[in-house]
């Protein structure tokens, strides 16, 4: 089967549109969001909306701090993730906020573990930046491969049976088998808010018969997505990272 | 321990393991076993390699496997064995590989040192097998005479990738030894330093081959310390021409600037070595071919504690070096073309050179042969006629400036000019052809356009020149 994630949509309705056609498009039979559909971005009612219509046909999604945010204060929100957040609540109707409040953490299939931060504390919502962090979380789980968003920008991690580490950048669309006998930790990167230099949206696929992750860039009409953000008054800082990636 | 342990399978004659019905055992090393295997719908001869997993076994026996379980079936071409299937640990780990007939290198060495000739042939094939691997993204890591073969068509194969490292894959053994992991005497100084993506550590240990294949000595002895290994880092080899006095300077040239302690004064790509080992008679020769002595005492000191020589460098993008040091081939009519198509030529090639300082500019003019006159190229004045052809052929060069050993030049003779560049092209892996257009010509309108067949049939990119619209016009 071939999955489809998307991590960190952020109500980035161009960027989250762009990517599902592309999906679909290549193929995907299932949809997984790992968390984070909204903050930031613009576009909140239509995002979750989408995402519930996913889980209709089949599609899983986990909660994402910012997810959590919406029904619960959080307290380690910067400036602007703040205001985009005060400003999504008040969007949203009671469906929807019930919706993001009852995501679970995690959720396990078959050999797969999905969840938005890492696997030791998804609760704690820390950040995977080196290699002992992946460590960390492929530690505190048996479970062979583990998909995670939260930093905005895609990595891979493995550990070896004797503990060793490897880490690495994906190169675009070139597939890489995730070979049996040693641990994953793939690291998603942002559909609607990457910040590894490259604005256009990321999106992995994985077929679950070859165990092969290809990590994907899509480009999408971010003027639009940048403009709405600036016409509904939220920090203009928000609209001008989307243009550079950052 | 004869076999290889299996949860699942058994794992002698006879077995069939997914499809494969395992055959003798023909080899038995320290890190797998190998095994003759067939399957009902392949034809061709297949080798099962099964890794040695048991406690104790050596850990890198199954990083290696890994890799090669990662490699091997993205690589094709006649450079590497085809690959028709794999096996994960969870069951029984395998590879199973196209089996390539005839011995390594490695049953050579009893003839130790080879003849000039033929060791730059085997050389020069190995070169270029590597630039095919390179230009897949994929840094061998392990070349020595026991990972080479020859397919009877000729072709260098290399085999063992259980070193290697894939510019597009998470390389596992980046943090897996303490140690850099290899063939002691092959290896590359600057792995000693951790770096493992810079493609033009396989050309150091081809010129160590080459080096031991031609004076019958390892040109870093086979040290297996440390510190015997390390000392490569700031020792010069002793130069051939000392161990043999006559070891043609050409060669010396070659193996000593593969010998290079600093990658980037070794030829910038595989395809360039080769093209170098393929023309004995267009390597520029430098001090380097001279030299009957190592570097004085005061050279290897400073080396040894100067550390920005012994630093690592920067990440390198094996794509992009690669792509940054192009053979390039321009084609010249230096007969029937106008001068202003030549200078349209050279405006075209200088522009490419400019922008590629590791590019290299090979000047192609093919000498036409009469199909009757054909047994005539060897007198006197078809000699001549040569000579002036390649005299020309520096005459038009020389504006560009170009270092020596970024240009060449060839006359090539043929009944067929097209083919001849073609042929060029493909022998020496030219990765960009430059060729004017003859518009309007009464040889075009005889023998229809060289440069639309060039463009067509090329392996490569081609660039059509004609003159600028100004020169044309001024001329007419």
């Amino acid at each position: 089967m071939l999955l489809a994630l998307f991590a960190d949509i952020h109500a980035n309705r161009q960027a989250f549109a762009a990517c599902l056609e592309f999906a679909r498009g290549r193929g995907a039979q299932r949809m997984v969001l790992l968390g984070d559909l909204v903050g930031y971005g613009a576009d909140p009612e239509w995002t979750v909306d989408t995402a519930m219509a996913l889980v209709g046909d089949g599609a899983v999604v986990v909660l994402g701090n910012h997810d959590q945010a919406v029904s619960a204060t959080a307290h380690d929100f910067n400036a602007e993730a703040q205001a985009a957040m005060e400003w999504t609540r008040g969007r949203l109707d009671r469906e929807e906020r019930r919706f993001l409040a009852n995501l679970p953490l995690t959720v396990q299939e078959d050999d797969r573990l999905y969840v938005h931060s890492e696997a030791s504390h998804p609760e704690r919502w820390r950040y995977v930046q080196s290699v002992s962090d992946a460590g960390r979380s492929m530690m505190a789980t048996p479970i062979p491969i583990t998909f995670c968003g939260h930093i905005h920008q895609p990595a891979l991690y493995s550990m070896s049976s004797t503990g060793k580490m490897t880490s690495f950048v994906p190169t675009s669309d070139f597939p890489v088998q995730l070979l049996p006998g040693r641990q994953w930790l793939a690291v998603l990167g942002s559909v609607g808010q990457p910040r590894d230099g490259n604005p256009a949206a990321c999106v992995a696929l994985f077929d679950t018969d070859r165990r092969e992750i290809t990590y994907c860039r899509v480009p999408y009409d971010i003027e639009t997505a940048a403009g709405r953000i600036r016409q509904n008054g939220l920090p203009s800082w928000l609209a001008d990272r989307l243009l550079v990636g950052r | 321990m004869a076999e290889a342990p299996s949860k699942k399978f058994l794992v002698q004659p006879g077995a069939v393991i997914d499809g494969f019905t395992l055959g003798e055992c023909v080899h038995s090393g320290g890190m797998a076993t190998l095994w003759s295997v067939t399957r009902a719908d392949a034809s061709v001869p297949m080798l099962m390699k099964i890794p040695r997993v048991a406690e104790g076994d050596d850990p890198s026996a199954i990083v290696g496997f890994e890799m090669e379980q990662m490699i091997l079936p993205r690589l094709s071409g006649p450079h590497v064995p085809a690959c028709f299937g794999t096996g994960d640990f969870a069951r029984q780990p395998y590879v199973v590989i196209e089996r390539i007939p005839g011995k390594t290198l490695y049953g050579r060495l009893a003839e130790l040192p080879l003849g000039y000739a033929e060791a730059a042939a085997i050389a020069g094939k190995t070169a270029a097998a590597l630039a095919d691997l390179h230009r897949q993204h994929v840094i061998h890591h392990d070349i020595k005479p026991s990972s080479v073969m020859f397919r009877p068509t000729g072709e260098a194969v290399l085999i063992d990738f259980g070193l290697s490292h894939h510019n597009h894959l998470p390389d596992l053994l980046q943090e897996e030894f303490r140690l850099p992991y290899g063939t002691a005497p092959y290896m590359a100084p600057e792995r000693l330093l951790g770096v493992r993506d810079d493609p033009r550590s396989d050309l150091f240990s081809l010129g160590v081959l080459l080096y031991f294949f031609t004076t019958g000595i390892r040109p870093f002895g086979e040290s297996e310390t440390m510190h015997g290994i390390r000392r490569r880092l700031w020792r010069d080899p002793v130069p051939p021409r000392k161990l043999r006095a006559d070891y043609p300077p050409w060669l010396q040239e070659i193996v000593l600037r593969c010998l290079e302690i600093e990658p980037v004064w070794r030829h910038p790509t595989a395809s360039q070595l080769a093209f170098d080992l393929g023309h004995p008679d267009q390597v520029r020769l430098t001090a380097r071919s001279e030299r009957l002595q190592r570097d004085p005492l005061s050279t290897v000191l400073r080396r040894r504690f100067n550390r920005g020589l012994t630093q690592p460098k920067p990440k390198a993008d094996l794509a992009r070096q690669l792509a940054s040091s192009p053979i390039v081939a321009v084609a010249l009519d230096t007969e029937e073309a106008s001068p202003a198509l030549n200078e349209a030529l050279r405006v075209a090639a200088e522009r490419i050179m400019a922008t590629l300082p590791s590019a290299r500019l090979a000047c192609l003019n093919v000498l036409k042969l009469g199909r009757i006159t054909i047994d005539k190229t060897l007198d006197e004045n078809a000699n001549n006629k040569h000579v002036n052809r390649l005299v020309t052929l520096r005459d038009w060069a020389s504006p560009l400036r170009l270092d020596e050993n970024r240009l060449t030049v060839h006359v090539l003779e043929a009944i067929d000019p097209a083919a001849a560049i073609l042929e060029f092209a493909e022998a020496n892996h030219v990765d960009h052809i430059i060729i004017g257009a003859r518009q309007g010509s009464m040889m075009r309108r005889l023998l229809g356009s060289v440069s639309a067949r060039v463009a067509a049939e090329a392996g490569c990119s081609v660039t059509v020149v004609r003159p600028t619209r100004l020169a044309e016009t001024a001329q007419q």
